[in-house]
């Protein structure tokens, strides 16, 4: 495994806007990043949240979406030619002699001299019912993601949700499961038409039941699933049997693994100074939504402002011999060819 | 000024007053009101800002917009007077407004 080992300057934790930006201000500088985020393209809450919703106080740009200010960003730190590493979560971080040793879920390693986290408001996570009980069931017969289809060969499979992760496991998994019930809290689905007429004609062909209503109480014992009491569109609870529950209810926020390694927080913030933007640990730093200092404003424009301080430093980390010298990206030739524009 | 009630969970009373042109989540999270966690900052995004709405006031509050109702598909325990905080505008009309606040937002 040890050669697989991606060796880099910095790795940047988290491809929303203020990550993006890192890969700029760093790369002006010559520090090459890679950057790793959980869900499976770039953008961050700019993506995952509010893609068509506008963002008024971008400096320079009066209205412009999330989506907009995610791949105007990325034409933006084109030139320093990142690498990114997308549905992978950093799990653990371990300091080597030379600096740090990252390990994410999906195996990957990596080692680097800094580390930016710029995780926004955490890695997104599927949101959780909160079931009573529901926890001793995880991983045994209820599942918020599918890795492996064949886990659900042949049993009686009950999906809960009316978007398109519910939509499309309804489809992929109808073949597989002995049954499936699909369930959702009215007859209006969020999700692509092409899938809910799909699924419609099974549930016409009697391959697939659709129930309204929603879970209020599991059953079971030692982890298996035996059924869910459910209230129906009426009022009226009915018991639906089920050996497995996959609720889509879609994403939430956690602060997730950062939690231990073994940065001081503050209410789950990560909290920086306001020279170098760097944590309690040497070497780790922490830009936009999840850091906090005093008078700190969870904006696009304050992260963007931490990139840029924050690389500074990082600088004298990745060449402690070499003396910086501030330049302009309008008048310096030197920039200006890194950017690719002369 | 609106006033306007939050009743939590184990019943006890938030009573703030809000002006006219913000929205109920606002009046939360400006008020340090429990259990409305607002993730997405008010961009009808995030169904964490869930309040049912007290039957007297349903009407003057109005009907959820489709895309509030489709976030609504990501609240837990969704009932008729549903709504998400962060869509409900207030006005003088909605002086005396009460809402509950969920067991938990998810």
């Amino acid at each position: 495994m040890a050669d697989d080992v991606i060796k880099t300057d910095a790795v940047i934790i988290g491809a929303g806007p203020v990550g993006l930006f890192a890969v700029f201000e760093l790369g002006l500088l010559d520090i090459k990043a890679h950057v790793i985020d959980i869900l499976d393209r770039p953008g961050g809450q700019c993506a995952e949240l509010y893609p068509e919703k506008p963002i008024y106080d971008v400096p320079g740009l009066p209205v412009v979406t999330g989506q907009e200010l995610t791949d105007k960003l990325l034409e933006q730190i084109k030139p320093f030619g990142a690498e990114y590493h997308f549905q992978e979560q950093v799990d653990t971080l371990e300091r080597i002699d030379d600096g740090f040793r990252l390990t994410t879920d999906c195996g990957t390693q990596f080692e680097c001299k800094v580390v930016v986290i710029a995780a926004g408001g955490g890695s997104f996570t599927p949101k959780r019912p909160p079931l009573p009980g529901i926890a001793d069931y995880e991983g045994t017969s209820v599942f918020y993601s599918v890795r492996k289809m064949d886990a659900f060969k042949d049993r009686d499979v009950l999906i809960v949700g009316g978007g398109d992760s519910a939509l499309d496991w309804t489809l992929s998994l109808q073949p597989v499961a002995k049954s499936l019930t699909l369930l959702h809290r009215r007859s209006e689905f969020r999700a692509a038409p092409a899938s809910v007429q799909k699924m419609l004609e099974l549930v016409d062909s009697g391959d697939v039941t659709f129930k309204l209503g929603q879970v209020t109480q599991l059953h079971g014992a030692d982890g298996q699933l035996t059924g869910a009491t459910v209230k129906g569109a009426d009022g009226e609870s009915f018991e639906q049997q089920t050996e497995i529950m996959l609720p889509f209810f879609g994403l939430t926020m956690k602060l997730g693994p950062v939690a231990n390694w073994g940065l001081n927080l503050a209410e789950n913030l990560v909290p920086v100074d306001t020279e170098k933007f760097e944590t309690s640990e040497k070497g780790i730093f922490a830009i936009g939504d999840i850091n906090t200092y005093p008078g700190k404003l969870k904006l696009i424009l304050s992260g963007f402002h931490e990139a840029a301080l924050m690389s500074q430093r990082v600088h004298k980390y990745i060449f402690p011999d070499k003396k910086l010298i501030f330049q302009y990206t309008t008048s310096s030739s030197k920039l200006q060819k890194k950017l690719g524009v002369k | 000024m609106a006033s306007i009630t939050f009743v939590q969970p184990d019943g006890t009373e938030n009573v703030v007053d809000a002006e006219p042109g913000m929205t109920v989540m606002e009046a939360a999270v400006k008020n340090s009101v429990r259990g409305i966690a607002a993730e997405c900052g008010g961009a009808c995004a995030c169904a964490t800002c869930h309040v049912y709405v007290e039957e007297a006031w349903r009407e003057a509050t109005g009907q959820p917009e489709q895309m509030e109702e489709d976030m609504l598909d990501f609240a837990f325990d969704i009932q008729p007077s549903s709504r998400l905080s962060c869509q409900i505008k207030i006005s003088e009309a909605l002086d005396g407004l009460k809402v509950r606040i969920p067991e938990k937002q998810f």
